[in-house]
């Protein structure tokens, strides 16, 4: 007999033929805000998780690999972070990697919704952790809105923001990428969650998401991560900079000097990291003639 | 408005209760509920085909209503404050159509703003009447066109006493309003009929705070673009008819052009339109109000851009602003309406309503919501930053006065031939002139070429202005009649 009383099992489609499937012992959470569906599981494999309008956005047990990959890759290259600004974010565990840094001064969050950032306070307190941080500042606004008044104001910028067709959408376009740079100071970096390449789906909103960045930043380069929710289990970041090189302007001494205890991100894992599969290279190039 | 009856929709439900009913089709379609074309189910779904059937008894029919489309008539009348209200399957064309033909036979005058929708200058080539155009004032810092003054309208009405009817633009485009209760009180006063091309106005019935609408005001008819901010589907349209109007007439009428096959699909839209305007119209509006004003806010904070409202108001030719309509005057950052038009729909995937030499024009809707906004916004702002250029002259064209020696009909069939420009000072123009800006024609098939207007092309070409219309596109050449 299994260790379970009965089947009871999310399902997240992640292409019109490909499914997958998570074991859940308790439904412990669902309510609609302003702005999406959310709810919180409780699952074998994966402790509990979060979900928006049905699609994952987090698990317990592999947060660690893309709060770590989009706060540490940044943080190695550029050699004096002082303001940062996290767009979404609510969760907290980007704000937690980051409350790991001395020298940052301003942590600032815009995250337009509250009840997110309720709900993970309530049921992912390790990562909620992050917003208690005395130098984070939140602002319960709109993406968009919030870059717009800035100029000239941050060191990094962070978008956390997942998914390029929800009520995020307006956080994938090159008015985005445009106000990011006009907000950065001039060595400022950008990193953003550039989804999965493998599936034909995701394939056109990575391939637009590049070709925007491009056009928008002198220094536009991707890496890499697994996670095993997300579509394929594969997943990209961009990192778009002003000035900085991820690789040439990498300081991994320095880095190493901090002590910070990692799960996933490693010196040697950030070179390897930006070296893709061809047929990812293939793809990204392909963009980046076509401007 | 009863609301209690308004929350029915016969119309509607008796095509949910055909769809059930499993009948075997032996009419047209020939589609017969999508069996006999399979593409066409793939591409609009099923639920879509399905009711894409042809009148019969228990959907009544359009072209004489008995039952269900009958009942849906007399429910949009009641919600909009109309004595009866016709289903329109031709566009707001074919009811501003059936508004000038009702009002109007051949050699009959009829008073209009100078910058009419074609769809009533295409209806006076079919009924044969004449035009008496009204200046609407131009505000040539912004290069649109507003609306018209009543001592124009004053002075048109004692020119032309024996003018049938005086059609009227509320709003406009751009969000301008007239005086439209004084302008139909005239009417009347002087045995004329008052017709408003609503189009752009069917919220004016259900949002509050917004400007005045034709039947409140009085006037005979009025076409209502449902398709628009009414939320139906593209091509449905209402006609409205009022107190003084035989709604059998204008039935005749209608029925002139009007196909006699019409889809259930954009009478069903339109029924389920009146039925959501009527109960949630005021939320639904006051939410558009609100984020209109949000976006007029937020895209005034952007150096180059206004987004004008309000304060255009002036007791005359701005009597009242449409705050629903958003147009943003471009001229600020040196670029044209056309050129942020183009930008924002290649670089930043954002569809705009319409662009012209100075302004564009976002439609905001009951479907739109803030992170729209905020996009365009946004994608305003980064234009500003990344494309704006050193502000140039900018000039706008003024009114011309045109004299109207043939009637659009007499025009529009008459042998013609093209001369060069400068030889056809004293012939009657076979085609139209529009200068943008403001978009107004200079001349239209119909009017005497003077040698005032030769200049006034030329200067305004010289000064930048887009001419369109003539064949000829450079305007070396002008088609006249023979």
């Amino acid at each position: 007999m299994s260790s379970n009383p009965m089947e009871f099992w999310f399902e997240e489609m992640h292409t019109n033929n490909v499914k997958m499937a998570i074991r859940v012992n308790k439904h412990l959470y669902s309510d609609t805000s302003e702005f999406q569906r959310i709810d919180v599981f409780e699952s074998p494999e994966f402790g509990k998780f979060l979900t928006s309008n049905g699609n994952v956005i987090f698990s317990e047990q592999e947060e660690f690999t893309y709060d770590e990959m989009i706060v540490h890759v940044p943080m190695a290259v550029h050699p004096d972070v002082k303001r940062v600004l996290v767009i979404g974010g609510g969760d907290g565990g980007v704000a937690r990697e980051l409350s790991h840094y001395k020298e940052i001064e301003v942590i600032d969050i815009a995250e337009p919704d509250k009840m997110f950032v309720d709900v993970c306070r309530k049921y992912f307190p390790d990562n909620a952790i992050g917003l208690e941080d005395v130098r984070v500042r939140l602002y319960y606004e709109d993406g968009l809105r919030f870059l717009r008044k800035c100029k000239d104001k941050y060191d990094l910028i962070i978008n956390d923001a997942t998914d390029p067709t929800g009520h995020e959408a307006g956080l994938f376009t090159k008015e985005f990428y445009g106000n990011c740079f006009k907000a950065l100071h001039d060595d400022g970096i950008m990193v953003y969650q550039h989804g999965s390449p493998f599936f034909d789906e995701d394939e056109e909103n990575c391939r637009a998401m590049h070709r925007k960045a491009v056009k928008s930043f002198p220094v536009m380069k991707v890496y890499q991560a697994h996670i095993p929710t997300c579509p394929s289990g594969y997943w990209l970041f961009g990192f778009a900079s002003k000035k900085y090189h991820p690789l040439r302007d990498f300081d991994p001494k320095k880095w190493e000097e901090r002590g910070i205890k990692t799960w996933y991100y490693t010196t040697h894992l950030h070179s390897g990291a930006f070296m893709l599969p061809k047929y990812v290279e293939d793809m990204l190039k392909e963009e980046e003639n076509a401007n | 408005m009863d609301l209690e009856r308004q929350k029915q929709a016969p119309l509607y439900k008796a095509i949910e209760s055909f769809r059930r009913q499993r009948v075997v089709p032996f009419d047209v379609p020939g589609h017969k509920r999508g069996r006999g074309n399979k593409e066409l189910v793939d591409f609009l779904g099923i639920k879509c085909v399905e009711i894409d059937v042809n009148s019969m008894k228990a959907l009544d029919n359009l072209c004489h209503p008995v039952s269900v489309i009958k009942e849906a008539e007399e429910l949009a009348a009641d919600a909009f404050g109309a004595k009866h209200a016709f289903m329109m399957v031709g566009g707001t064309t074919s009811a501003v159509q059936s508004m000038v033909l009702t009002a109007c036979k051949r050699g009959e005058k009829i008073i209009m703003p100078r910058n009419v929708h074609k769809s009533a200058i295409n209806a006076l080539i079919l009924c044969g009447a004449i035009p008496v155009y009204i200046d609407p004032k131009v505000d040539t810092k912004l290069g649109i066109p507003l609306g018209m003054e009543i001592a124009d309208v004053k002075k048109a009405i004692a020119e032309n006493p024996d003018a049938k009817a005086i059609m009227i633009n509320n709003p406009s485009y751009y969000g301008i309003c007239s005086d439209l209760k004084t302008i139909v009180d005239l009417a009347h006063q002087n045995n004329m009929l008052a017709l408003v091309d609503e189009a752009h106005g069917t919220h004016l019935y259900f949002g509050e705070g917004l400007p005045m609408n034709a039947m409140t005001a009085g006037a005979d008819m009025a076409a209502i673009s449902m398709h628009k901010s009414g939320g139906s589907l593209t091509q449905s349209s209402i006609l409205l008819v009022g107190e003084g109007i035989d709604e059998g007439y204008v039935s005749n009428i209608v029925n002139l052009t009007q196909t006699t096959s019409a889809s259930y699909l954009l009478l069903g839209s339109l029924d389920i339109s009146r039925r959501n305007l009527a109960l949630k119209g005021k939320e639904s509006f006051g939410k558009v109000c609100d984020m209109a004003a949000y976006a007029r806010e937020e895209i005034n904070e952007i150096d180059g851009f206004y987004a004008f409202g309000s304060e255009l108001i002036n007791g005359s030719s701005v009597y009242d602003f449409d705050i629903t309509k958003l147009v943003i005057n471009t001229r600020g950052i040196g670029l044209t309406g056309i050129e942020v038009y183009d930008l924002l729909r290649e670089e930043y995937d954002i569809q705009m309503e319409f662009g012209d030499l100075s302004n564009v024009l976002a439609y905001v809707s009951i479907g739109d919501r803030i992170q729209e906004i905020e996009r365009l916004a946004g994608a305003l702002n980064d234009i500003a930053r990344l494309y704006s250029k050193p502000t140039g002259d900018f000039f706008c064209a003024e009114y011309v006065t045109p004299i109207v020696k043939a009637t659009p009909q007499e025009a529009f069939y008459a042998p013609k031939e093209k001369l060069p420009i400068e030889s056809t000072i004293g012939r009657i123009c076979g085609e139209s002139v529009m200068c943008y800006p403001p978009g107004i024609p200079i001349l239209a098939p119909g009017e005497i070429i003077t040698s005032d207007i030769l200049d006034y092309i030329k200067t305004a070409k010289e000064k930048g202005c887009s001419m369109q219309g003539p064949a000829s596109e450079d305007i070396t050449e002008l088609l006249v009649l023979k």
